[in-house]
């Protein structure tokens, strides 16, 4: 701070630079009504005003598209009737616990084992406060949410090629990274190395924040000490009494720090689909299935695969067949709203235009696996103090996430062993569940070790082998987005598309919540157009 | 390969992704045996090499390790005794760009990977094309 004179700045640039950042701020608020300017496109309530003028909707699949798609059109007074493949309601929005059996394609079978109260969700598993549509949904259907613990500081970065495979408490990296980083940027500043893209007046400011910033003391370094400890945790920590006294702990050095690639993992908290307050459905994801089925469950038939669909003149004829009974039926309706998955509906006969055609065949499904696994107690919590939150490693399971319920209660917890992506989700795919188990036991002991002796049963599931998705969720890139989105968001005829591929949100509900919305708008005014 | 929508979806999930793959480090295997020696080596990259092993870990995921695919809502084409293989270019094709749903696994691949697994399904599953795709082949049609 011996340069402080050179970037003093007097009260009056201070108070006028205060007037500045207000003016803008009060002109952002009137630009964006404030709590809309970053969510997503969901606005409210939908209206479809106007009557249904008796028409009807057939909506293939009872996903989150599909019963949003069902819910809003029944209300605003059309004859709705859904088509499911499975004998259920929820697509994704799917839970397994203690009972549930699952089949996945080429027949091997799994009955979670899991005890009462624990589960996983096989696909979408958190709710970020962005996604006003869904939460819109849970709140409407009596679906509870409870904070979803994403970043915990307490909880790890691993890597296989730093530290020995030694996992890192995630608040330690972050405090030596930011540390370090306010240090260095701290001496730029200092030295005016950055007089060409700094004032002296923004310096003096630049300076204290990455004091604050960075836990730097009085000298500006990031050193061993009160600062850096209170961020990246004591050697001994505080407490009261005789033996109260801390003991700062060592940073690590910035080139440990930066050639570990642990920061990595910093920017994926920071993503607005990551940021807290986000949340999960208590009880698990399946809770929002159940939710829907209370309110529409009436409107749809299970155990209907599609196998047809064709619209003329008068309407749209979809053929079908029931999975248990094998009959051939068929189903009419005016218009069609078409959820099913991509990597399915690629493979279903149809006649929309060859614009739609070829969006619905330009789009592959992401590979990805998710496995549960209970142990016989909450060692995570017990001995290792992380509650709730994501460990990430370069392991092939790539996370661990902790439950973020039941804190401190003895018994057996389930927590998600992997989420595994890229080749690594393909080669697991390849293995039968049992060895994905195996392999994912594996690997998790090295951060865990305790896996060894506390597993109890676990369960996997390989999306390119769910018999009705085929692939975790539809990958756009920009050259597609380009030529095919909108073709297939276009209303064909008496057709429609809805679900997470046709969003720009893919992979998330709020995806499949807000292209059901913008599709049922644009064909209730078609219909109020007629 | 990996899109922006994968990263969306799981960033905190993947975070690995992009930055620190485990270089080959071969992990000890409870597997299947011969399939299962060099699997698992990168997020990015297939590390089998022959055409069984690939065949095995990565095209088995969907069209089953008997080749015979599968059906639910949809269906995963069975391979055996296919006329469509009958042209090295077409599996290749589809193996480099996929196809539909299918996503490109011939990008995580080299092509001596890509020939080695096109030669290996043509030859296997009832399969008896004698012409095999050299790597110089697949190279022209990536």
């Amino acid at each position: 701070m011996n340069d402080q004179p050179q970037f003093g700045m007097s009260k009056r640039d201070l108070l006028a630079m205060i007037g500045k950042s207000a003016g803008a701020t009060a002109m952002l608020m009137a630009m964006a009504p404030l709590g809309q300017a970053h969510a997503s496109t969901f606005t409210g309530p939908i209206k479809l005003d106007g009557g249904a003028k008796g028409k009807s909707v057939l909506i293939l699949g009872a996903g989150v598209a599909g019963l949003v798609a069902a819910l809003e059109l029944e209300r605003a007074g059309y004859a709705v009737k859904v088509l499911e493949y499975n004998p259920k309601v929820g697509g994704r929005a799917w839970t397994l616990k203690g009972g549930d059996s699952y089949t996945e394609l080429g027949g091997a079978a799994q009955t979670c084992q899991f005890s009462a109260g624990n589960y996983i969700n096989p696909g979408p598993w958190r709710i970020p406060t962005e996604h006003g549509g869904l939460i819109h949904y849970c709140q409407m259907l009596g679906v509870g949410l409870e904070p979803f613990q994403q970043n915990n500081y307490n909880a790890y970065l691993h890597s296989t090629q730093a530290f020995g495979g030694k996992p890192q408490r995630y608040k330690t990296i972050q405090a030596d990274y930011y540390g370090h980083v306010s240090e260095l940027l701290a001496k730029a500043v200092k030295s005016s190395a950055l007089d060409d893209a700094v004032t002296a007046e923004d310096a003096e400011i630049l300076l204290e924040s990455l004091r604050s910033w960075g836990a730097l003391d009085a000298d500006m370094r990031y050193v061993r000490g009160r600062q850096s400890a209170t961020r990246r945790g004591w050697d001994k920590g505080p407490g009261g009494g005789l033996t109260a006294e801390p003991i700062p702990s060592d940073p690590l050095d910035l080139a440990t720090v930066l050639k570990s690639g642990l920061w990595r993992s910093i920017g994926g908290h920071l993503s607005n689909e990551h940021q807290h307050a986000i949340f999960q459905p208590v009880g698990g994801m399946g809770e929002i299935a159940r939710g829907f089925e209370r309110a529409v469950g009436h409107l749809v038939r299970v155990n209907s695969k599609v196998t047809a669909i064709r619209q003329g003149e008068s309407g749209v004829t979809v053929s079908f067949e029931d999975t248990r009974s094998g009959e051939k039926l068929t189903a009419q309706a005016d218009y069609c709203i078409c959820t099913i998955p991509l990597s399915i509906l690629s493979q279903i006969e149809m006649n929309v235009g060859p614009k739609m055609a070829a969006a619905i065949r330009a789009v592959p499904y992401s590979p990805s696996v998710k496995v549960g696994l209970e142990f016989k107690r909450r060692f995570w919590e017990q001995d290792e103090q992380i509650y709730g939150g994501i460990t990430s490693t370069d392991l092939p399971i790539g996370t661990i996430s902790y439950p973020s319920f039941g804190y401190g209660t003895p018994g057996p917890a389930a927590l998600l062993g992997a989420y595994s992506g890229g080749a690594y989700a393909y080669e697991l795919t390849s293995l039968p569940p049992e060895k994905r188990i195996e392999k994912v036991l594996e690997w998790g002991a090295q951060i865990h070790p305790q896996y060894k002796t506390e597993f109890v049963s676990g369960i996997a599931v390989a999306w390119h082998r769910v018999p009705w998705v085929q692939g975790c969720f539809g990958q756009w890139n920009d050259q597609s987005r380009a030529t095919h989105y909108k073709n297939l968001c276009e209303i064909d005829g008496r057709i429609a598309l809805a679900g997470e591929h046709a969003s720009y949100i893919g992979g998330w509900q709020e995806g499949s919540v807000t292209s059901a919305l913008d599709a049922i708008e644009r064909l209730h005014k078609l219909v109020q157009a007629a | 390969m990996i899109s922006r929508q994968t990263i969306v979806l799981g960033v905190a999930a993947l975070a690995a992704l992009g930055g620190i793959a485990a270089s080959a480090a071969a992990q000890t295997s409870s597997g299947p045996v011969a399939a299962d020696a060099t699997v698992f080596s990168s997020q990015s990259r297939f590390g089998e090499q022959d055409g069984a092993s690939l065949y095995a870990n990565v095209c088995a995921a969907c069209h089953m390790p008997d080749g015979k695919g599968a059906r639910g809502a949809g269906f995963y084409p069975s391979l055996e005794k296919s006329e469509r293989l009958a042209a090295s270019g077409y599996p290749a094709y589809v193996v480099l760009k996929g196809m539909n749903g299918m996503p490109a696994v011939g990008s995580m691949m080299s092509d001596e990977q890509v020939a080695e697994v096109v030669n290996y399904v043509r030859t296997n599953f009832g399969n008896t094309y004698t012409d095999p795709i050299t790597a110089e082949e697949v190279k022209a049609i990536r």
